[in-house]
């Protein structure tokens, strides 16, 4: 027969052991943030790629022609300019490729953005390796400054043999609205 | 003789004090049992009103009654209210209720924390309604509460929602804390682990899917807050974080959850099945292995809800075969239910009718899970009816049908009297034929193409839409009856009285005390028999 006590001992170690089950969960939902970014960076998914030092392109794969589009889209309605010089190129695995993205800020006073990249198709994004991208920093323009931002790239000799359009695209974020809410229209019908 | 003492005791004071002691400070289980079923009852007659408006507004085409804003705020509150406020306060109350009488302990392991447990859901019922008069809007980018509809977005009344989330959160761990500890260790002497009611067994694993599963959400409503209002990233690509990461979040949560909502239900019927088929449950054994499974497989489906977001091919795979994996536990349950009537002396008071109908009606809603299981299905599913058609069809004839079952089945047993069988069979027949007229024709509405969580739609939607909409208030209404009869039998007038077993095939330690049981029961733990 257990006794009184022996049973409010045995559940108070069951609610500390519980408790701290209910801790460590609440800590794997915050472990989960940067475990996510490395996945997704490691395996090459959802379109991200490490930023890490890139080897030189070594062999050049001339019977191979991949077409590369680029792509632009400015974030909540920023007041700028932002496109590809070129809408695509033709480059063979290996081959290193020097193009240009122009930014132009219209607004009346200094900005600083932010480019984020994605790639597409995922299975692609593992392979395209970049030298320079204005997307490494954050670029701040003048009121009325434009100018032309350079993409050094070249793709992996390795690129699956199935893939032959790959679309670079960019978004731009003005850095000064994170973590702002944005006050929207309340979609009324009047 | 205690019984008369406690009696005594309890009514010797009278007026709005004894009733606040009687009712805010009571760390009774019986109480705080039926605290928990009367704040569900009150938040599903809400939610259920709020379902009236959204098919108010569907019964024609074009906007014609609500503000296609308030539309969004409505489907947004309904989801919201019928999950955390609703269903599973519901299966918290028939816990605190059945738990500590089916095992044979005089009470919750921790009463004190099952009260806090209990007043924290008010509060937080309270905070969520009251977005709805706030400037601005309610919340009004679905239950899901997707980034960055929910941070960049989000009207200010968000803010008020997550800290309704964190405080039901709180709750539901308190409370599955406090089921698990008891169950664990308040067992009479001679109930083991394996000879526990069905109830007990499958309650006690949603609760350990409650804690593994709620402080993620917690974190999760943390993070959006933080976004919010502390200049924090983790979801705006701007700053570095993720959208899609919230869904990744979300979705560990929520999976899990769709099965904290199905599985006490699961545990009802294994009770009243064997009742009234006058046999003992078919494989019990394979029906603890199969609900465990079930709970051990849903920490790895969650990306299902998230096929068409670009994840790459292989994790499409394999969130595909782990989803219909769990088909093969569900189906021992659905087998073992079937074979527990094979050959028994059935009968079909209203509880049992409401068993088989979940029996039948959730396996509608499984295979239709099944159907939004295969990736290129669900392509073309994906937000469209037929997904609101399936959830309905395991929420409402699943979750909700279980629960109504229980009601039926336990409330002689906690008010002495019987309730209005007559009046039972037609809220049974109303609600099953209401239900399926409501919820079927979603299902050719979305393989027709209808989006979900859209005030209005095309002109050759109207027909199906204007039958889900006749079904949903005929749902509506029946469940009036059911309220009705419920009070009617809580006061006991021109009903008969009900005996110790209530149900003449009915087995188990709850039946052998009285009905009413004592306020106080089994303080000397029940001797049982093999």
């Amino acid at each position: 027969m257990v006794t009184q006590t022996s049973i409010k001992k045995r559940n108070r170690r069951l609610l500390i052991g519980l408790s701290l089950g209910v801790v460590a969960m609440f800590g794997f939902g915050f472990a989960m943030v940067p475990l996510y970014t490395l996945m997704c960076k490691t395996l090459g998914l959802n379109g991200k790629y490490t930023n890490g030092v890139v080897a030189k392109a070594d062999t050049v794969d001339n019977n191979r022609v991949v077409t590369v589009e680029f792509l632009a889209t400015k974030n909540n309605g920023l007041p700028w300019d932002f496109y590809p010089t070129v809408n695509k190129v033709e480059v063979h695995p290996g081959e290193n490729k020097l193009m240009d993205y122009y930014a132009k800020n219209n607004s009346n006073r200094t900005m600083t953005v932010q480019a984020v990249p994605s790639i597409s198709p995922s299975q692609a994004t593992s392979y395209v390796k970049k030298t320079e991208c204005f997307c490494f920093t954050q670029q701040t323009f003048k009121a009325g400054e434009g100018r032309e931002m350079p993409v050094l790239f070249h793709l992996d000799a390795n690129l699956p043999k199935n893939i032959n359009t790959i679309t670079l695209s960019y978004t731009m974020f003005d850095t000064a609205n994170v973590g702002k809410t944005v006050s929207k229209p309340t979609g009324r019908i009047q | 003789m205690s019984d008369a003492l406690h009696h005594a005791e309890h009514h010797h004071q009278s007026g709005i004090s004894a009733f606040i002691k009687r009712w805010f400070f009571s760390t009774n289980h019986k109480d705080i049992g039926s605290m928990y079923l009367w704040f569900s009852l009150i938040m599903w007659l809400t939610g259920g009103f709020m379902a009236m408006l959204i098919r108010a507004e569907l019964f024609q085409p074009g906007a014609r009654i609500l503000e296609p804003e308030f539309f969004n705020q409505m489907v947004t509150m309904h989801g919201l209210i019928m999950i955390f406020g609703a269903i599973m306060p519901a299966f918290s109350g028939l816990a605190n209720w059945m738990i500590p009488m089916m095992i044979g302990a005089p009470d919750m392991a921790m009463p004190r924390m099952n009260n806090f447990a209990f007043w924290l859901l008010p509060v937080a019922g309270i905070i969520l309604i009251s977005t709805l008069f706030m400037e601005g809007s309610a919340p009004n980018f679905g239950w899901t509460m997707y980034a960055p509809l929910s941070t960049t977005y989000g009207p200010p009344s968000t803010d008020y929602l997550i800290i309704a989330i964190h405080l039901m959160g709180l709750s539901s761990i308190m409370g599955s804390i406090n089921i698990i500890v008891t169950v664990l260790n308040l067992r009479a002497p001679g109930m083991k682990m394996m000879k526990m009611p069905m109830f007990c067994w499958s309650w006690l694993i949603t609760a350990f899917l409650l804690i593994a599963v709620m402080p993620v959400l917690a974190g999760t409503v943390t993070m959006m807050l933080m976004d919010r209002h502390f200049g924090t990233s983790f979801f705006n690509a701007a700053g570095g974080g993720d959208p899609l990461l919230y869904q990744h979040l979300f979705w560990f949560f929520g999976h899990p959850e769709v099965y904290i909502v199905i599985l006490p239900a699961f545990g009802v019927i294994s009770q009243i099945i064997p009742t009234f088929s006058r046999k003992k449950l078919f494989g019990y054994s394979f029906m603890v292995y199969a609900t465990a499974g079930i709970a051990f497989l849903s920490f790895l489906v969650w990306a299902h809800h998230m096929f068409v977001t670009g994840v790459p091919l292989a994790a499409e795979l394999f969130f595909m075969y782990t989803t219909m994996l769990i088909a093969v536990p569900t189906g021992v349950k659905i087998f073992n239910w079937v074979s527990t009537m094979f050959r028994g002396a059935l009968t079909f008071e209203t509880p049992m009718l409401f068993a088989i109908a979940f029996v039948i009606l959730f396996t509608i809603g499984g295979f239709t899970g099944i159907m939004l299981a295969m990736v290129p299905a669900d392509f073309q599913y994906q937000d469209t009816y037929f997904v609101v058609g399936h959830f309905h069809y395991v929420l409402v004839p699943g979750s909700i049908f279980s629960m109504i079952a229980a009601i039926y089945y336990w409330l002689p047993k906690w008010t002495g009297y019987m309730y209005n069988e007559t009046l039972g069979k037609w809220h049974f027949w109303l609600s099953a034929i209401s239900v399926n007229l409501n919820f079927f024709p979603m299902h050719f509405l979305g393989l027709a193409g209808m989006p979900r969580r859209i005030p209005d739609y095309a002109l050759q939607f109207a027909d199906f839409n204007m039958v889900a909409s006749i079904g949903a208030f005929m749902f509506g209404l029946a469940q009036l009856l059911f309220v009705y009869n419920i009070i009617q039998t809580i006061r006991g007038k021109r009903r008969k009285h009900a005996t110790a077993q209530v149900w003449e095939g009915a087995e188990g330690l709850e039946w052998t005390l009285s009905s009413p049981p004592p306020h106080h029961s089994f303080t000397t733990p029940p001797v049982i028999k093999d």
